[in-house]
């Protein structure tokens, strides 16, 4: 492509924008609105992915030793939780508490409280803490600890846990299936854009065509409005989604829900979010033009 | 230079519109194409530009052929010819020096090229007064003038004017002929399709005649009576 003609796409590109402004226009505006809608539920995904990597982090549950074992049988039932691949060899993955001690963890609570100030150490049991990889695969775990023999009960919130993953897989599935139906509705309309100006031009297309324009000479002035539509779009779209985040968040802290549900800082995401924007806003917007044009083309 | 060997036509819907057209045009004729409506003279200019395939036979225009060009080459064979239509097919937004530097534009000429060949071109169809004029500004001789110097700005080897003088009075009919004449006269390779029998009449040239896709008359002068 010479430097010329560069320039002249460029040129073309914008001025084919403002010759049919109110349709340049609907397109951003469809354009910002999927990429909005699409934006926040791959932002909702992402938190929700965040809360359950920490949730991962400190997730645990507890398996009640056989009270006749000895401290040679427990390292060695230690040994045999850490050999399971969700649990892993990490030292911190499987700790022993002593009844003792479980019942001082107890009891920390409940200083204040005469009540429980004389239970006998007997009421609690020695136990394993252990913490799991893959939170997907946490009720699988349990059993297979249960099914270790020293292992006489356990205590999991198993339900919670799946919970978490149930709810991030349908957010993320969510977020697929939207993405995928706006990105169509999207092409759909840049596309209807484009050939609106590729109709009110196809007398000068035809004449280009019959003085031996190539294909792409034609088509390069279509794709670069398709393009610029596309940027226009996705750089409104990242700003209000900024602000729609930003008022959610703050929403959250203010109704007292932050600590249920923290969002993560927009700081710490504008990067992707523009990255992703910019690179759909790009792609919608070519990939519709050259779409449309098509027809154009066969003169 | 232009072959058709035994080329035949038949649209999808069924028309056969040619009929075994054998037709040899060489390097600086100037060949009028003539017929009544319907005769398959369109059929022919859209051959020979492309838009069209030939159903048998084989065309060749200044060295490609045809049949199995590849559509990338089709505008590069495209850049051989100037074409003038019948409605002179100017963009109203543009001026006449718009208009050229379109065209040229459209083959990746340069600014340069541009301007050394622009005011060239316009002098040579007499409106060199005219750049930047718009075409509605202008009479309809003038505008197929300015269609003319588009057709002539790229240097093509040929012309093929479909229908040139359809919308203009017989004098201008006379000045566009005889411009197109002159532009022969330079080595540019004339194919002129035309109704016009006082014209075809008054230009002692070589009148190829079709009817109903057949070629009826391949001579010298005169135009056919049928």
């Amino acid at each position: 492509m010479r430097r010329l003609n560069i320039g002249y796409f460029i040129k073309e590109g914008f001025s084919s924008i403002f010759s049919h402004g109110l349709m340049s226009f609907a397109a951003v505006c469809m354009i910002v609105a999927c990429l909005i809608i699409m934006g926040s539920f791959s932002l909702l995904a992402v938190n929700v992915d965040n809360m359950l990597s920490q949730l991962e982090e400190e997730n645990e549950f507890l398996a009640f030793v056989d009270e006749d074992y000895t401290d040679d049988q427990i390292r060695a039932l230690m040994d045999q939780v850490r050999a399971l691949d969700n649990v892993g060899s990490d030292p911190g993955s499987v700790t022993f508490v002593s009844r003792e001690q479980a019942k001082r963890d107890y009891l920390k609570g409940h200083e204040s409280d005469g009540l429980y100030a004389n239970i006998p150490d007997e009421v609690f049991r020695d136990r394993l803490s252990i913490h799991v990889k893959d939170l997907e695969r946490f009720t699988e775990t349990v059993d297979a600890v249960d099914g270790l023999p020293g292992v006489v009960n356990h205590r999991a919130a198993g339900e919670v846990a799946e919970g978490f993953v149930a709810v991030r897989n349908a957010v993320t599935a969510l977020a697929y299936v939207l993405i995928g139906i706006l990105a169509a509705v999207s092409l759909f309309i840049i596309s209807n854009t484009t050939r609106l100006a590729a109709f009110a031009r196809r007398e000068e297309i035809a004449i280009m065509k019959m003085c031996g324009a190539t294909d792409g000479f034609v088509r390069w002035p279509f794709i670069v409005e398709g393009l610029i539509l596309g940027v226009m779009g996705a750089l409104v779209a990242f700003f209000l989604q900024w602000a729609v985040y930003a008022a959610v968040s703050r929403a959250l802290v203010e109704g007292g829900a932050a600590d249920l549900f923290g969002l993560m800082n927009f700081s710490d995401l504008w990067k992707r979010v523009l990255a992703v924007f910019m690179l759909s806003g790009s792609v919608i917007g070519a990939l519709g033009s050259s779409f449309a044009i098509r027809k154009f083309l066969q003169v | 230079m232009i072959r058709l060997i035994d080329v035949h036509k038949e649209y999808d819907n069924g028309t056969k519109a040619l009929k075994g057209i054998n037709l040899r045009i060489e390097d600086g004729e100037f060949v009028f194409l003539v017929g009544p409506s319907g005769s398959g003279k369109s059929t022919i200019i859209k051959l020979l530009t492309g838009e069209i395939v030939a159903s048998q036979g084989r065309v060749i225009v200044n060295g490609y052929n045809l049949n199995n060009i590849r559509r990338w080459q089709i505008p590069h064979m495209r850049r051989t010819l100037g074409i003038i239509f019948q409605d002179f097919r100017l963009i109203e937004k543009k001026t006449v020096q718009g208009n050229l530097e379109f065209a040229m534009r459209t083959v990746g000429a340069s600014g340069r090229e541009m301007r050394k060949r622009i005011p060239y071109v316009l002098d040579l169809v007499g409106l060199n007064d005219k750049a930047d004029a718009y075409p509605n500004e202008m009479s309809g001789g003038e505008q197929q003038r300015v269609a003319i110097a588009r057709a002539l700005v790229n240097n093509p080897r040929m012309i093929i004017a479909d229908e040139p003088t359809g919308n203009l009075d017989p004098k201008r009919s006379l000045e566009i002929m005889t411009l197109l004449e002159r532009i022969n006269a330079m080595g540019t390779t004339m194919l002129v399709v035309t109704h016009e029998r006082d014209l075809v009449n008054r230009f002692s040239k070589r009148v190829v005649a079709i009817k109903d896709g057949e070629m009826i008359r391949d001579g010298q002068g005169g135009y056919y009576r049928a």
